[in-house]
């Protein structure tokens, strides 16, 4: 009742302020609507670059990596085990990559109810041999399949087929930009040497983009079967086993846990892309601090109109608290008002946010980097129109809360007196 | 057996700006319900101050105002709103109307604040203070496109509509030429004989407070003739 009253007091004062009221509301507009398309745009980039990386990486990769002994003679000798020992020139022991007892681990994994799935890989260094020259490159020996369910494979083959690469034998995928320094197309016969100095000669039956141009100037695939065969090795030489987790936020952790149980190195997706987060990180943070600042201005002019409508309504203000409004009644009227641009302008706000992003999101962005990407990205999150409301809300609010505290305390034995 | 409905216990006042100044010293006096009182004084000598004090607006000076039994000391901001609302009928110089609401909402408004009747009900006793005042035609016009006379009338109205236990007026007919004084003096005139009203109005029109039950004159801050 007593609300309802004040209500229809604030709707009053701001019907008859119509056109000021409405600017107000449109600087809140203009701001939650960018602050929505931003954000989906900011967002719908970092997804993209993520999943450039993400999509491809393993969630933990275990690994042998070359490097000396923990354990030397001189600590284990019962003679000097308490002593300080320094040994300088340590040489690495002559060993192979390869995961020793892989097929142990996998099998392990493979009923481990936390992963999704594994592809082992073997990954050798590999010289590719063109008229007089010879590139330096690497070969993945890859599990097909695996690759594909897991890694979306697919996704990056702009010519031909991976499948070939099981199908075909002795066949091979090159990067984008290897390819182009080799002049090789699809049928081509490729000539490789291994580090050893053996000579082979392999199919090309497809062509690979990864949209990281590095990458593709040096890396090509193969199945693992031609890799092994190009290594002289057995079909139970693993390089690398890359995991995939149902949550990939588990990886640290697991990745101790497996380093300890299998002996092997193992890196988690985290600790390999730790700058990928920042990069992130600091996209969303500006996404934000514009989207902010943007209605903080917004703020002031409701604040401004407030003081204005106030300071033209003084007289009114003393007689409604001369005939018993007291002074929370005249604060809340005010904020009412204020609150109401809030909502209104906020609520246009989402609306033309949500268009201005579908918008974008129509935009044709065409880039040899990436060849799934035909359009700008958007990411369509409620939760930047629930934050947008709830900001909106907030700033309209305090915006309102201190020119209304102000008419509160107005004194209207000095407004009377004024007369 | 008469009723007291206001009483001014010692009251005192100083202004601070820009030298601290005793504007009113030690008043004191009572008005029984059904009294037509005027105070008069000349300029400067704290009829206002003292109408403000009693009005229950300014809580800033010594000794205490008795309304309707009740000590306004010691109460809150809220509770002497609605004291104000409930008990009190105020017209001054200025008419004070809202420009945003018609003639008889500006009229409803603290009725509808005091909350005691419904809203069809706060609206029939509205039009009904309105037709005593003869300006029913205007009820729906806005409050900015009537006359001054008109304004004041719709303020005294407005005063009306909560049935206060007194009507309090600060100059009411200041602004107004002789024909419209003449009016609204008739309508005090009439709310005291007819309806048994109480009123104080502080006035400079010496026919005018010849014309009430009683003249309080001041001077100096102090009340020299109680009447
Ligand atoms: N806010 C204030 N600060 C300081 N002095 C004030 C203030 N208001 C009024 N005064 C002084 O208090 C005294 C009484 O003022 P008040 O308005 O009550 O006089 P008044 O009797 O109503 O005069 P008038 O007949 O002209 O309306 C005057 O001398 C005035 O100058
Ligand atoms: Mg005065």
């Amino acid at each position: 009742m007593k609300l309802k009253l004040n209500a229809e007091i604030a709707k009053k004062l701001l019907i008859a302020r119509w056109r000021q009221t409405l600017v107000a509301a449109v600087g809140v507009t203009f701001s939650i609507t960018m602050f929505i398309t931003l954000l989906s745009f900011m967002t719908g980039l970092n997804d993209l670059l993520d999943n450039l990386i993400l999509n491809r990486t393993p969630h933990i990769n275990l690994y042998n990596d070359i490097r000396p002994s923990q354990n030397m003679p001189a600590d284990l000798s019962i003679e000097f085990k308490n002593y300080h020992n320094f040994i300088s020139s340590v040489k690495v022991k002559n060993r192979d990559a390869d995961i020793y007892n892989n097929n142990a681990i996998i099998k392990t994994l493979k009923s481990d109810n936390r992963i999704k799935g594994i592809a082992p890989k073997v990954i050798t260094q590999v010289f590719f041999n063109t008229g007089q020259s010879v590139i330096a490159g690497v070969i993945n020996g890859i599990d097909v399949e695996a690759e594909k369910n897991l890694f979306f494979f697919d996704d990056y083959i702009t010519k031909g087929k991976s499948i070939d690469l099981k199908n075909i034998s002795n066949s091979i995928i090159l990067g984008k930009g290897l390819a182009d320094k080799l002049l090789a197309n699809i049928g081509d016969i490729i000539y490789i040497s291994t580090t050893q100095g053996e000579t082979f000669s392999l199919k090309l039956v497809g062509i690979f983009q990864s949209g990281l141009h590095d990458f593709d100037k040096t890396q090509s695939f193969a199945s693992l079967s031609t890799v092994q065969k190009i290594l002289k090795k057995p079909a139970n030489y693993i390089t690398d086993i890359q995991i995939k987790l149902f949550d990939v936020n588990k990886a640290p952790a697991m990745a101790k846990e497996f380093n300890k149980t299998f002996e092997t190195d193992a890196e988690d997706i985290q600790t390999a892309n730790a700058q990928f987060e920042t990069g992130s990180f600091i996209r969303t943070i500006i996404a934000y601090s514009v989207g902010i600042t943007l209605l903080i201005v917004a703020g002031f002019g409701i604040y401004n109109i407030l003081n204005m409508m106030i300071y033209e309504k003084m007289d009114s203000i003393a007689i409604l608290k001369a005939t018993g409004f007291a002074g929370r009644d005249v604060k809340n009227i005010f904020i009412m008002i204020a609150v109401w641009i809030g909502l209104f302008g906020g609520t246009l706000g989402l609306i033309f946010g949500f268009l201005l992003s579908s918008v974008i999101d129509q935009i044709p962005f065409n880039t040899a980097a990436l060849p799934t990407i035909k359009t700008f990205p958007i990411n369509y999150n409620p939760y930047f129109y629930i934050i947008g409301s709830v900001f909106s809300l907030i700033t309209t609010y305090f915006a309102g809360y201190f020119p209304a505290r102000k008419a509160s305390k107005i004194d209207p034995v000095i407004i009377i007196r004024g007369k | 057996m008469t009723k007291t409905i206001l009483e001014a216990q010692n009251i005192t006042k100083y202004f601070h700006d820009p030298v601290t100044t005793k504007v009113l010293n030690n008043i004191n006096f009572k008005i029984d319900k059904g009294e037509f009182v005027s105070i008069v004084g000349k300029s400067g000598c704290g009829k206002s101050t003292l109408l403000y004090i009693l009005s229950t607006m300014d809580t800033d000076y010594e000794g205490d105002v008795i309304i309707d039994k009740q000590s306004m000391k010691n109460k809150k901001e809220k509770q002497l709103a609605s004291v104000r609302n409930e008990k009190i009928g105020f017209v001054f110089q200025f008419h004070y109307l809202l420009n945003e609401f018609s003639v008889i909402e500006n009229v409803m408004l603290p009725g509808l604040k005091l909350g005691k009747h419904t809203r069809e009900e706060v609206e029939s006793r509205a039009l009904q203070k309105l037709k005593m005042l003869e300006i029913d035609k205007l009820a729906l016009k806005k409050a900015n496109k009537i006359s001054g006379g008109e304004k004041q009338r719709v303020a005294i109205a407005r005063a009306l509509i909560n049935d206060p236990l007194i009507i309090m007026g600060d100059e009411p007919t200041g602004n107004l030429d002789k024909k419209n004084s003449s009016i609204v003096f008739d309508i005090f005139k009439k709310l005291s004989d007819e309806y048994n009203q109480t009123l104080l109005i502080v006035t400079h029109d010496q026919g005018f407070a010849q014309n009430t039950n009683r003249t309080i004159i001041m001077e100096d801050g102090k009340i020299i003739n109680h009447g």
